[in-house]
């Protein structure tokens, strides 16, 4: 009868899967972690290899002479300037400048694209492309999808793929073959580490997958699920709809919706390109007038964490991995915004989260206490505003 | 004459009598209320016809039942469960079906299937509507602001009274404008493209109205039965335990228990006034009950035209409450089955079972069965809403036996040439062959049924017209306009008489909420 959908990778996911924990991902049964404990996971992500299922993410083909026009119009981004082998990030926007969804856009080749979204958009691409010379295709079960992330990642790929990857630049993707198969390889990822996307047609999905599994067990490869990937991407200051922020389509009130200034996401509005795009005017207010809140970092005092535990004769505790619970923020006695993830950084000993703090608290440096529990009572631990990411290794983007 | 003497008089003993009952009682006043068959329930009743099997006579599902009602009055204490109902599905004319399963996920790959840009437009749909409810539904709640005594000409300056209104995205304020106005079918084609998904959509449009989905002002109704959907975690809609009688059993119950009289086989024949004030009730059999107010939860026909003389009322208020809409436009077949209807669209006993199954096949199919309704005919292709009770509460039919509801729409009241056994007959067998091409083994599986025309409900709970919610939910019928206007506080022209039931604000349903202020009103006066 109904059941949920499983990846095309899943007669190998499932049978790795040690403690059955399965999370549901746009319609899918992924892998939260295949371990019983997570920490060797991301590990994998920091100093290893990791292998990480994320053939959910929804996949559409753009393609036509109007393509770019039609991503353009839509996204916040200057797509007509975009390369062939390019990948931008971008978010996209309601008339009033509220983010609906966020994704990625690879310029295949001259007339076509790909888009990724966490949500289901091709209502909202082909309601905006009325009078465009452009084909749209969802392709989410036709293509297969691996992020490969860690720093020995490029060498791995390098021992398996038919060209050097060695070349291939940050959020720039090329055409590839892996025993044989034809892929494509962008250089993108969900963890703020070197890594990798592999775009793969599903039927040949099990083939690479032990392709890769083979040449990487060398070099430390490890399947990782999506629990230990949500530790990371709050590392690498990563947000997550429905998570950190709500879809202006699904919001039930304004104050539920995003900007993308709001989210910290100036970089990718191109207030100066020529045309008209969805949101332009609210966004061009915006940027005027300043905006009401930002998305920043709260990096925890330990010490100050340390004297609240220690009130009641205990060492600082922390959940082990991201949690995703609203956390308030106070500056005195005012709340003045909240945690909407936050996590144990392995890598940096560090309590952090993401947090959205009302102007003018948002400024770098600012002082605040974010709401924790110690022993069953609530307590504020002080933190401070900082500039995200949290991690940023060298080889990012080298 | 007896010398009863009571606080109040409630007549009827449907849901809003036993409500307002029950308020009553809770406030510690003494409260007599008087049903005329001899069981309570009025129209939320359920019945063992045949034996064995327990029939959802009327009404069948319940969405609006206020949390309020339910807390206030401890239903869950006096019985009252309320089953999900966790599905729709509607069989398609080319053997295949398109459901909307209780799933997110699995709904969203459903529909996609026939549609992918309906698929995101049901996701997109669904939260629109329930902003526009959100924003709609503490109206129910309160006293109808006349717009009248505010901005004049300005409707909307009802929906910007209180804090309801103040999230409002000026978007949904345009969509509320237009939901107001449009027909089912005019909103809905603005979302969506795929024909059974369109039908059975606009049906929650037409139901209990004589329009038909493209007639305007239908896709306010549709909004209308949104609203129970809306509670998030203490959501109502559903299958009560026991059929929706089990509704009515647990409000008596609890009304009782506060110290509420119920009498049943208590026909009220008038409202005895003296002095302009209402005193007490004259019963059919010659007895009288005195009570310093009564409150009326029948119909607004019977309300104001039957039980009270007219040279009590004013003559606008007799004229518009002569012209108030109330034909009934649908019927009912309630079927006990020896076994489960097969549907070959997808065959074996499945989740569908489970929830609403929806004979809608394209807006056009219900179009055209109103079409046949407005001139006089019952619909020859009827929508039919089904559910199987049974199954979801297995004490309503013997083990491995069922009992199946269906909701018929359109069978008009007035009917040419009336209404007579034939017809009866006729209709329920048009019925069953609707169901019959989707789901071929339900003639065999009949073990005995009930066909129920308007005619029937108006004989039956004395509902005039046969209306199943007391007078049709049409914006001119709605508000600070129902069931009158300036008669839309509860309150009558006569002193002491109230008007309690589903023709009073905010309308049909199971709902309450019209017992329940009314109840209120009558305090606030001091009785």
């Amino acid at each position: 009868m109904q059941r949920l959908r499983t990846t095309p990778f899943h007669e190998r996911t499932s049978a790795l899967c040690q403690p059955q924990n399965w999370r549901r991902w746009a319609g899918y049964f992924v892998v939260g972690s295949y371990e019983l404990t997570i920490e060797r996971e991301y590990w994998a992500i920091r100093n290893s290899a990791a292998l990480i299922d994320v053939t959910p993410l929804m996949k559409y083909v753009i393609r036509g002479t109007d393509a770019a026009r039609l991503l353009d119009r839509i996204t916040t981004r200057n797509i007509q300037k975009m390369k062939v082998g390019q990948v931008y990030y971008t978010g996209w926007c309601d008339d009033e400048g509220k983010m609906i969804d966020d994704g990625t856009v690879s310029r295949l080749d001259e007339t076509t694209f790909r888009l990724t979204s966490a949500d289901p958009n091709l209502r909202w691409l082909s309601m905006n492309a009325v009078g465009l010379s452009v084909e749209i295709t969802e392709v989410t079960d036709a293509v297969a999808a691996l992020s490969f992330q860690g720093p020995n990642t490029r060498t791995v790929l390098n021992r398996c793929c038919e060209k050097p990857v060695d070349e291939l630049k940050y959020f720039r993707l090329m055409k590839n073959k892996i025993s044989g198969v034809e892929v494509t390889i962008s250089r993108t990822g969900y963890t703020g580490d070197l890594g990798y996307e592999i775009w793969i047609d599903a039927k040949n999905a099990l083939a690479i997958w032990d392709t890769l599994m083979d040449t990487g067990h060398d070099y430390g490869i490890t399947p990782v699920g999506i629990l230990a990937m949500d530790m990371a991407r709050v590392e690498a200051g990563l947000f997550m709809i429905e998570v950190d922020y709500t879809s202006s389509t699904h919001a039930w009130i304004n104050a539920q919706k995003s900007s993308p200034f709001e989210l910290g996401l100036d970089w990718t509005v191109s207030l100066d390109k020529p045309d008209y795009f969805v949101g332009r005017r609210a966004l061009e207010r915006e940027k005027k007038e300043g905006s009401l809140w930002k998305l920043v970092g709260l990096d925890v005092d330990w010490a100050g964490m340390e004297e609240l535990f220690a009130e009641v004769d205990l060492p600082p505790m922390v959940p082990g991995s991201a949690v995703r619970a609203s956390l308030p923020v106070f500056v005195e006695e005012a709340q003045v915004g909240y945690v909407s993830t936050s996590s144990w950084s392995p890598l940096l000993k560090k309590y952090i989260a993401l947090a959205h703090i009302e102007r003018p608290y948002y400024e770098v440096g600012t002082d605040v206490r974010m709401e924790i529990t110690v022993q069953h009572h609530r307590k504020q631990a002080p933190a401070k505003v900082v500039k995200l990411p949290f991690y940023e290794p060298e080889w990012k983007k080298k | 004459m007896t010398a009863n003497k009571y606080d109040a008089i409630i007549i009827g003993g449907g849901h809003n009598g036993l409500v307002a009952a029950a308020y009553l009682a809770r406030a510690g006043k003494r409260v007599v209320v008087l049903e005329r068959r001899h069981i309570i329930g009025g129209a939320t009743v359920t019945e063992e016809i045949i034996p064995g099997f327990k029939f959802t006579e009327f009404s069948y599902v319940v969405s609006l039942l206020r949390p309020e009602i339910i807390r206030d009055l401890k239903l869950p204490q006096h019985g009252l469960k309320i089953l999900p109902l966790p599905s729709t599905f509607t069989p398609m004319d080319n053997g295949d079906y398109i459901a909307a399963w209780d799933d997110h996920d699995m709904t969203r790959r459903e529909i996609y299937r026939h549609s992918p840009k309906d698929a995101e437009a049901s996701d997109e749909y669904s939260r629109a509507m329930a902003r526009l409810a959100k924003a709609i539904k503490p109206i129910l709640s309160i006293l109808p602001p006349d717009p009248t005594s505010f901005h004049p000409k300005d409707l909307f300056g009802l929906l910007k009274l209180g804090r309801f209104a103040a999230s409002i995205s000026e978007k949904d304020l345009y969509g509320l404008a237009k939901i107001m106005t449009q027909s089912a079918a005019d909103m809905l084609e603005e979302w969506f493209e795929t024909e059974p998904l369109l039908g059975t959509k606009s049906a929650s449009g037409i139901i209990g109205t004589f329009l038909g989905p493209r007639s305007p002002s239908t896709a306010y109704v549709l909004l209308h039965h949104y609203m129970g959907e809306i509670d998030g975690a203490f959501r109502a809609w559903g299958f009560a335990k026991g059929g929706t009688g089990g509704i009515a059993e647990a409000i008596g119950s609890s009304a009782r228990s506060l110290g509420a009289e119920i009498r049943c086989n208590s026909s009220v024949k008038q409202v005895i006034i003296k002095n302009g004030r209402a005193v007490g009730v004259a019963l059919e059999n010659g007895d009288e009950i005195r009570a310093k107010a009564v409150l009326s939860s029948v119909d607004p026909i019977l309300t104001f035209l039957k039980f009270v003389e007219s040279k009590y009322l004013p003559a606008d208020l007799i004229h518009s409450i002569k012209k108030y809409r109330t034909r009934g436009s649908s019927g009912k077949v309630n079927l006990a089955l020896g076994e489960l209807p097969n549907f070959t669209a997808l065959p074996g006993e499945g989740p569908l079972h489970r929830g609403a199954i929806s004979i809608s096949p394209s807006i056009d199919y219900i179009e055209r069965a109103y079409d046949d309704a407005k001139y006089g005919r019952f619909a020859k292709e009827p929508f039919v809403d089904i559910i199987i009770p049974s199954v979801i509460d297995p004490d309503m039919a013997p083990p491995g036996k069922h009992v199946m509801s269906c909701f018929v729409q359109y069978a008009p009241y007035d009917i040419e040439g009336g209404w007579d056994d034939a017809k009866r007959e006729a209709f329920g067998e048009t019925v069953i062959s609707a169901i019959e091409r989707y789901a071929p083994n339900i003639r065999r599986a009949i073990i005995g049924k009930q066909v129920i025309t308007p005619k029937d409900i108006e004989s039956i709970t004395n509902i005039t017209g046969g209306n199943i919610f007391h007078g049709e939910l049409l914006l001119h019928q709605l508000f600070f306009m129902r069931p009158a206007t300036k008669w839309a506080s509860f309150r009558t022209p006569v002193d002491g008489y109230y008007i309690a039931g589903s023709g009073a604000h905010p309308g049909g349903g199971i709902m309450g909420a019209p017992g329940k202020m009314a109840a209120e009103i009558a305090m606030k006066d001091g009785i």
